[in-house]
């Protein structure tokens, strides 16, 4: 089901809540080094699907591997295996920005050596030398994204999960926070990303579009706007999402 | 109807509200955008009686927020930008509650929620808290319309909600309006500004410009442009380098490109970036958005 270039498979896979179906009969793969938009309308099925494809929520049926585990049988596997940055809760803004580092790297069972090699290497390439010691609620923005996203890539991860990452961000950082995933997508690093800003969508090398706990069409950007007759991406997800 | 006269805020070191003034005519539609952390939220605070302001002086309906909150507070509807219903009322006990507090009755005021009210029906006897987001987000504004306000302030109704719901409540929106409400809405969406009336930029605490969305586009004054067909990574880092530009920004399919100077042309640009391993892109001059004034500023901001 999964050849060496293949970090997500699934495969059917559902999700039910007594009678609702949240999630239903999705298959599809992502590549090693893909950047991968999991786009859809709010209920239709995103967020279980991401639960699922990180080991935080029992499947109902069919299959799934990510980063070569299974998510059935070895969630824990998965969890370890995978990066996962939410657009708010990331970083404890009341620990320094040094301490957060070293948390993370030891939440994701880093050697001690391992810990202090990568906590100082991390803090040296973000240009965050001269702050290490302070708070992070202190930092800007944009300097707390760039530290929530290496964190989240500490224990160099297949694949990393972006929900909604630059959510209320402004327009600078939030082109600042793409450069972040382009260079780790350059690196091999997995991408998968959520995002309810069409312009994002249209940076993704695939992208997945949601309805009713369907995937209703998977493509590149430019393909879908062709299929759909479309001139941007906001106009694909209007016609797919509008026609339930 | 709305004015704000060099309104400052603090909390504690942090500067929330910088010397904001503007004014807002009855039954306009007028936006703030800007993204989180801005002042959005401290201003309509204090326009609703929620805050004073450290210095300057606001009124709305030409009553003084600081002096005549009570009076405001009969007249304004406030939908505030985190969910602040009761979430184990139902959707009607909910709205009934907000008319009873207001002393008026959901048949007296139906015609204004009418619209909205018919989507919220099939969950009339669900609790508050068990609805989606963006049920949720219609019930607040049924609920924040309900005594029948003569000005409505929204505190980013639309953050977090899907591009299909975004525009269904634009629309809703554009119809208060047209039945003579008064509707300040805030939005770090920047697409949303051309749905306004006249909108104002956030940032910082400082509000830069205040003008109609026309308006404000035409305040970009450097040469922009627009180069498609490539990848974007590459496009982005090519430009970059290049020794006239000013401004590099992804949009979507494209890049924008701001040069320094006039007196650039496509053609030059598409030779530089053949040189770079780059031939055969598109390159052509682009009309500013909304966005690109906005960076344009945050961008001199970063820098100086």
């Amino acid at each position: 089901m999964m050849d060496r270039g293949t970090v997500i498979a699934t495969e059917d896979l559902s999700k039910h809540f007594g009678d609702f179906i949240a999630v239903n009969k999705i298959s599809f793969e992502v590549r090693r080094g893909e950047i991968f938009g999991f786009l859809g309308a709010n209920g239709a099925g995103k967020t279980t699907a991401m639960k699922m494809l990180t080991g935080l929520l029992q499947p109902s049926s069919g299959k799934a591997m990510v980063a070569g585990y299974d998510v059935f049988t070895q969630s824990e596997d998965v969890k370890r295996n995978i990066g996962y940055m939410s657009q708010r809760f990331s970083l404890y803004e009341d620990l320094t920005v040094k301490e957060n580092v070293r948390f993370y790297a030891g939440i994701y069972g880093l050697s001690w050596t391992e810990r202090r090699r990568k906590s100082a290497e991390l803090i040296d390439r973000l240009g965050l030398l001269e702050v290490k010691r302070d708070r992070v609620a202190e930092l800007p923005l944009g300097w707390k994204q760039k530290l929530a996203f290496s964190v989240a890539l500490i224990h160099d991860p297949a694949i990393v999960f972006l929900d909604e990452p630059t959510g209320g961000v402004d327009p600078v950082t939030r082109r600042q926070f793409w450069d972040l995933i382009y260079e780790a997508a350059e690196r091999g690093v997995t991408v998968f990303v959520t995002t309810h800003y069409m312009d994002e969508a249209e940076y993704c090398e695939r992208i997945s579009i949601m309805v009713d706990g369907k995937i209703e069409a998977l493509d590149t950007p430019a393909a879908l706007k062709r299929q759909y007759n479309a001139k941007n991406m906001d106009e694909v997800f209007l016609k797919l999402a509008r026609g339930k | 109807m709305v004015t704000v006269e060099s309104v400052s805020k603090s909390f504690r070191k942090v500067e929330a509200l910088r010397s904001v003034s503007f004014e807002v005519p009855k039954g306009q539609l007028f936006g703030l955008i800007g993204p989180d952390g801005a002042g959005k939220t401290t201003l309509f605070r204090i326009l609703t009686t929620l805050l004073y302001p450290d210095q300057g002086k606001a009124t709305v309906l030409g009553l003084d927020t600081v002096k005549d909150y009570r009076a405001i507070r009969n007249r304004v509807g406030y939908m505030p930008g985190k969910f602040s219903l009761y979430q184990d009322l139902t959707v009607e006990e909910n709205i009934e509650f907000f008319a009873t507090i207001f002393g008026t009755t959901i048949r007296r005021n139906y015609s204004l929620i009418r619209d909205i009210y018919v989507l919220l029906e099939p969950f009339r006897t669900r609790k508050a808290g068990k609805l989606s987001g963006g049920m949720k987000q219609k019930l607040a504004l049924c609920c924040a319309l309900i005594h029948k306000p003569e000005v409505l302030f929204l505190d980013e109704p639309t953050t977090g909600v899907d591009p299909v719901s975004r525009k269904e409540f634009w629309e809703n929106l554009q119809k208060l309006r047209h039945q003579g409400i008064t509707v300040i809405v805030s939005t770090p969406y920047m697409d949303e500004a051309s749905m306004c009336d006249r909108v104002g930029l956030i940032q910082g605490g400082e509000l830069f410009g205040i003008d109609t969305p026309e308006g404000i586009r035409a305040t970009f004054k450097h040469p922009l442009w627009r180069v498609a067909g490539g990848s974007m990574y590459p496009m982005l880092k090519a430009l970059r380098l290049y020794e006239h530009t000013l401004s590099v920004h992804a949009f979507g399919d494209s890049v924008h490109l701001a040069t320094k100077h006039q007196g650039i042309t496509a053609i030059d640009i598409a030779a530089y970036l053949s040189t770079q391993g780059l031939p055969g892109l598109e390159v052509g001059p682009q009309a500013a958005g909304i966005e690109d004034v906005f960076m344009g500023f945050s961008t001199t901001q970063h820098d100086g």
